[in-house]
């Protein structure tokens, strides 16, 4: 059956993991970076069918829009265009890579999360709703419901990061 | 929804010929957007030349057509037609992909501003206002940032590729300063998503329609007026903290560090040439555009009159709206002909050390004197058998 949201996953799918391999694979780190952020903005966009706006707007702005340009910052500071300042010899990387991912797959198809893909969609409005910074936001912060530990746990996490951060950088400069 | 934003004793039918006009307003904002914010462009360049002459004293354009009206539109068509040079050792594809992708984050980014309400009329009668927008979606301020967010890629790979040291260094300072001040204007829309409670660029305009301070005892010209806005709601800072970030977002004087012409020939686009360096010059003044649109609609009462008494309100909220952003833009023209281009680490001291620990403590005052205002706990949670049900759609 061919719908038009069936056909626009099918691009959507196609550029994204192009992309994704073409991060792998591009020889040049800054064709790599931008790539990966074409894959960012295809799983964003690809968050808007599935009406999850706020979580796509978070992901242009956060990924692509400040992780990634640090990244990019990052390369051109180093002025890594020279391929050959990256190539790796003979580690062992690439076997344990393969057999990770192998296992990875494997986990993947014999775990129910691919086989019990909800088939039948729950009403529109409801649907509609799901994404938006208000049902977020209401279920983020109810008390009632599992997540609101979660999310202040996480915001711990993060202070401890920036802690880190500014300790690593203030005892380079000392 | 109707609430007397449109002052209009007329309203359109929803229904014309078997047509829904209110489905027909995003495709006609579509064209509306891009002919305004491209036709403007040579518009705003002569007002930019003749302001700062007018500012430096001179006579400024005043050749090609009346007042040199035409001069930018002369300019335009030498670009088209100047000789188009590529240096040698360049990234080909990312040279010309750079440009691209700058003008078309500066268009995107226009896409949810709320130009006007239309008030519509269904069969039984009833009223209700479309906002002109080419989506009024319930994420529009994180919208907006975003697609600011992604602008430093046209000025950061521009930078990169041209594989000369006074691009890349224009470049870098370019996604610095951006990086920089993005949190500054974040907090500053922050406030006023504490006081409007939506993200939504509507409902934010909506939310300024209210006597001033939401005191009941004044009198009702005040309502949605001048001072109900939220540059006034806010106490005053938000504003001012946004204005700053909004012109350092834009590369703009004083805070055009990228293309600082005494230091970095001209920054990125040092070898960029004819129609390619036109797209950047493009996106600067349609990324102006959208910023001061965006100023307008959050701090400066969007499509609302001035003042509620009629003559005012009679006029349609385009205008209105219109107006604010051109007066955005005199501002920054106005900033560019008096205050000199800040040092380096005068920009990122004033971003970091003032203007962020500013904004924060500023949204957390508005944050404590909003639960002042309204004591209750917020927005009734939602039932917690009720969210589950949404989320376990139906298993085959």
């Amino acid at each position: 059956m061919l719908t038009a949201s069936y056909i626009l996953f099918w691009i959507l799918a196609l550029i994204g993991i192009g992309s994704a391999l073409m991060v792998v694979l591009a020889r040049n780190p800054v064709r790599s970076a931008l790539f990966l952020v074409v894959t960012f903005l295809t799983v964003a966009v690809l968050y808007i069918t599935l009406s999850a706006q706020f979580l796509a707007a978070v992901q242009v702005m956060v990924y692509a829009g400040a992780i990634m340009v640090l990244f990019l910052f990052v390369i051109m500071l180093l002025n890594l265009s020279a391929p050959e300042a990256l190539k790796e010899r003979g580690t062992i990387q690439r076997p344990i890579a393969l057999i990770l991912g192998a296992m990875f797959i494997t986990a993947l198809i014999f775990s129910q999360a691919l086989l019990e893909m909800p088939t039948k969609a729950a009403h529109a409005e409801e649907i509609a709703n799901l994404g938006t910074v208000q049902t977020i936001g209401l279920s983020l912060y109810n008390p009632n419901l599992p997540w609101l530990f979660p999310f202040e746990i996480t915001s711990i996490l993060l202070l401890i990061a920036v802690i880190g951060a500014i300790v690593l950088a203030k005892r380079k400069l000392d | 929804m109707f609430d007397d934003l449109t002052h209009y004793n007329f309203s359109l039918p929803s229904e014309w010929h078997g047509v829904s006009l209110p489905l027909l307003v995003p495709y006609v904002a579509i064209v509306c957007f891009l002919g305004f914010s491209l036709g403007l462009v040579p518009l705003l360049v002569w007002m930019e030349r003749t302001v700062i002459a007018f500012i430096q004293d001179r006579i400024g354009p005043n050749r090609v057509g009346p007042r040199g009206l035409f001069q930018t539109v002369a300019d335009s068509i030498k670009l088209f037609f100047k000789e188009e040079i590529r240096p040698k050792s360049v990234d080909v594809r990312i040279y010309y992909l750079a440009p691209v992708l700058a003008a078309f984050t500066a268009l995107a980014g226009s896409a949810v501003l709320p130009w006007q309400f239309i008030p519509f009329h269904d069969a039984a009668g009833r009223i209700f206002s479309v906002p002109f927008t080419v989506g009024d979606v319930n994420i529009g301020l994180l919208y907006i940032l975003a697609m600011s967010s992604l602008q430093v890629y046209g000025v950061v790979l521009a930078g990169w590729s041209s594989n000369n040291k006074y691009s890349l260094l224009g470049g870098l300072r370019a996604a610095a300063q951006l990086i920089s001040y993005e949190l500054s204007m974040g907090l500053a829309l922050l406030c006023v998503i504490v006081l409007a409670g939506s993200l939504k660029l509507s409902d934010i305009v909506q939310a300024q329609n209210i006597k001033p301070f939401g005191i009941e005892s004044l009198p009702d010209i005040l309502k949605g007026s001048f001072f109900s806005w939220f540059w006034l709601g806010s106490l005053g800072v938000p504003v001012v903290l946004y204005t700053i970030a909004m012109i350092a977002e834009t590369n703009r004087a004083p805070f055009d560090l990228p293309e600082a012409e005494s230091e970095l020939v001209a920054g990125f686009h040092t070898e960029y040439t004819s129609m390619k360096f036109a797209m950047f010059f493009m996106s600067e003044y349609i990324s102006m555009l959208t910023v001061c649109g965006l100023n307008a609609a959050v701090f400066w009462g969007g499509s609302l009159p001035p003042l509620n008494i009629w003559p005012l309100t009679a006029v349609p909220g385009a205008f209105w709206f219109i107006l604010k952003i051109m007066m955005g833009i005199f501002f920054y023209i106005w900033l560019r002909g008096t205050l000199p281009r800040l040092r380096y680490d005068a920009l990122m001291n004033l971003g970091w050390k003032r203007m962020l620990p500013l904004g924060l403590v500023w949204l957390f005052l508005l944050a404590g004197l909003n639960l002042l205002r309204e004591p209750n706990d917020g927005p009734v949670p939602p039932n917690p058998n009720a969210v589950p049900q949404v989320q376990s759609a139906e298993r085959n």
